[in-house]
């Protein structure tokens, strides 16, 4: 697909900013969470975007932003070699251990 | 479960997930028909929300008071906000905002058709916040469950903020009903009008909907026309006897067996007709949309250029 | 060395509400007059994100003014709402400055017009938060930022229109020359804004134009734009003597409140 020539749609696309994925801290203390996307010019804009758009009901309190097309993904189709061998691991779970019931603290 | 998986072709994996509500994701398989009805679903949705803010905002210079004021400029800018969030959504599945837009432009993609009757006084602000928000929660609320995630993930977020705006509308319908008899009349006068076009809003009748049974089989679509309609005129005609209003159809009565209200049949003559771009504002709401893209481009451009001169000195510094 | 001026005037400023009644009413109805610009540009924004930023501005003056005009009622004693002050005062009665009742133009208009206001606003109210009257800090605390992050997103604009193309470069000029005569009358003080400077309660604005100069060409000269000659100040807004483009916002904001007199929305 990308070798092909640029079709007109791609030209046009050319004036869209770029898209951009937004990550929030809800509170100190949490996580930043994806919470959608959204397009800037550059990134002193993609963070202000965001704190227009996705924080107007005190929903954060920091703001990342990543342009969508720095973001690598795994691919579908390797989900089953890359997730599932963890399923049989239950050693790597403390409920996997008896611990007697006597002793405290473990 | 090897076997299985051998007998089964991409399609019917995927329905299979479907069907064990596991959500589909952006990168995964999906068939073509979906992904389509999808761009198209969603970013006709985006395209309601975006051109749903004409007629409210219509009226956002001449709100009565400074609290409406806020109050109404505060959901208008909610619908860009959920425009934004569904084209995001709708992005996510190989689109570009560019070319809904253009879809949109080119009167090839359609929006809600209710957006295209025209808010002529006060009331409609409650009309359209009580009724046509009252609809569109309806609507929105199953797809919260729909079954491609970043649109449920939408949904989630354009419920939770849409609760204050149906609120809004009933209070400003409840306010004019408690005051002057100016105000009553205005109400009245202003559900006359907004009553027969929601109830258009949830679209053909079931019989006339060919598509609905693929779009629930793939859980993009939660209940019929009909099954929407039937319970939001179970909800409203109660309010509307609330606030002393009355509902314009004749039709409207109580049905003990069925437990539910009948009501007369929607016009679909004139349904179909502002469908077909004959409703009073069909062309200044497009003409509005195009202005807006047009006179902007040399806003999106500037900043695109300056984005590329500013990484380029930085290029050089570094 | 300004924060102790306005303190030590604190008792003769709380003994006049007459004299800042009229001067809360002037900020209420700056900060209104703009949201209401500022709030004709929803849905109809170059982009959906900047209508967002617009909606945000617009609601933040609003929620403003209302603070204001909440207290110019309270200091008026006449049982006046805000509603009243704002619904039913004629255009000479209105006190803003030319500069914020100016139409909306094309986008370099209203990010010109928005410039020039933030830049006041936001040294306007970091002083004020510190003044001696402690109704009107509290507002100022508040409102102090919000307008820091409106001269933010308004400086970098004038940024990127400056340093943008050849087409927004040629509309920010326009726009410049356009505005820039309102720009003075910010910072003019009428006589009733003098005998609060005199009292300690308003800062000599003197001070607050060397912090407003030194942002103003720290902008001008990213953007790649010359600074301006000084222009010709266009006075009288905040005397009432407006615009014409004041009369016609005016008959949309009062509508409702004239065609339906004395009713509760």
């Amino acid at each position: 697909m990308t070798t092909k020539t640029p079709s007109p749609q791609i030209n046009m696309n050319q004036s869209e900013w770029p898209l951009w994925e937004v990550f929030i801290r809800s509170k100190q203390g949490l996580d930043h969470k994806h919470v959608g996307s959204l397009h800037a010019a550059d990134a002193t804009m993609a963070v202000q975007n965001a704190r227009d758009v996705y924080t107007r009901r005190l929903e954060g309190v920091s703001i990342w932003v990543v342009e969508s097309t720095h973001i690598h993904a795994s691919n579908p189709d390797d989900s089953e070699a890359f997730f599932d061998p963890a399923a049989d691991k239950v050693y790597r779970h403390p409920t996997f251990y008896d611990v007697p019931d006597s002793i405290k603290h473990m | 479960m090897e076997t299985l998986e051998k007998v089964l072709t991409p399609e019917e994996q995927f329905q299979a997930r479907i069907d064990a509500d596991i959500r589909i994701e952006p990168k995964d398989w999906m068939p073509d028909a979906y992904r389509k009805t999808l761009i198209r679903q969603i970013s006709q949705h985006a395209h309601s929300e975006l051109v749903g803010m004409l007629p409210e905002g219509n009226w956002i210079t001449r709100a009565p008071s400074l609290k409406r004021k806020s109050i109404l400029l505060a959901k208008v800018q909610d619908e860009a906000g959920h425009g934004l969030y569904l084209y995001s959504a709708a992005e996510t599945l190989g689109t570009t905002r560019d070319q809904m837009l253009a879809d949109l432009h080119s009167g090839k993609a359609k929006y809600s058709s209710i957006f295209n009757y025209p808010t002529l006084s006060w009331a409609d602000m409650g009309c359209v916040g009580w009724l046509v928000d009252g609809a569109a929660i309806l609507n929105q609320v199953p797809l919260c469950r729909t079954s491609y995630g970043p649109y449920a993930r939408a949904m989630v977020r354009v419920c939770k903020e849409e609760s204050f705006h149906q609120r809004q509308g009933f209070e400003i319908m409840q306010t004019l009903c408690e005051g002057a008899t100016a105000q009553k009349e205005m109400a009245q006068e202003a559900l006359n009008r907004w009553w027969w076009p929601t109830l258009m809003m949830f679209g053909p009748k079931d019989s006339e909907s060919p598509n609905t049974a693929q779009s629930m089989n793939w859980r993009i679509k939660r209940f019929t026309n009909d099954e929407l309609r039937q319970k939001f005129v179970d909800m409203m005609v109660p309010q509307a006897e609330f606030l002393g209003l009355t509902v314009p159809d004749p039709a409207v009565k109580w049905n003990e067996a069925r437990q539910a209200y009948d009501f007369g049949e929607v016009n679909w003559e004139e349904f179909w007709a502002v469908v077909k771009g004959n409703g009073m504002c069909n062309h200044e709401r497009l003409q509005a949309r195009v202005q807006a893209h047009e006179a902007g481009a040399w806003v999106r451009e500037a900043a695109n250029a300056h984005a590329a001169k500013r990484a380029a000195r930085e290029a050089v510094a570094a | 060395m300004l924060t102790q001026d306005l303190s030590s005037a604190k008792a003769t400023a709380a003994a006049e509400p007459s004299l800042l009644f009229p001067y809360v009413l002037q900020l209420a109805d700056t900060s209104l007059i703009l949201a209401h610009r500022l709030s004709e540009w929803c849905g109809h924004g170059p982009i959906l994100e900047q209508d967002l930023a617009l909606a945000n501005i617009a609601l933040d003056l609003l929620g403003e003014a209302r603070s204001y005009y909440q207290y110019a009622a309270e200091l008026e004693g006449q049982g006046r709402t805000e509603d009243d002050l704002a619904y039913l005062r004629s255009a000479v009665e209105y006190r803003n400055p030319l500069l914020v009742e100016q139409p909306n133009g094309d986008f370099a208009h209203t990010i010109v017009r928005q410039f020039l206001f933030d830049n006041f606003h936001y040294h306007l109210l970091k002083t004020l938060k510190n003044g001696p009257d402690t109704h009107l800090a509290a507002i100022a605390e508040k409102s102090v930022k919000e307008a820091a992050y409106h001269l933010k997103w308004s400086s970098e604009w004038m940024i990127r229109l400056g340093d943008g193309t050849d087409e927004s470069r040629q509309r920010l000029d326009k726009a410049i020359a356009t505005l820039w005569r309102f720009a003075g009358e910010l910072t003019t003080p009428t006589a009733a804004e003098t005998t609060l400077q005199e009292i300690g309660v308003l800062p000599d604005y003197a001070t607050l134009l060397a912090e407003m100069q030194a942002h103003t060409e720290n902008v001008f000269a990213q953007a790649t734009v010359p600074l301006p000659a000084p222009a010709f100040a266009q006075l009288g807004g905040k005397t009432g003597r407006h615009s014409e483009h004041l009369g016609y916002l005016l008959s949309e904001l009062q509508y409702m409140q004239r065609t339906y007199p004395g009713l509760t929305w």
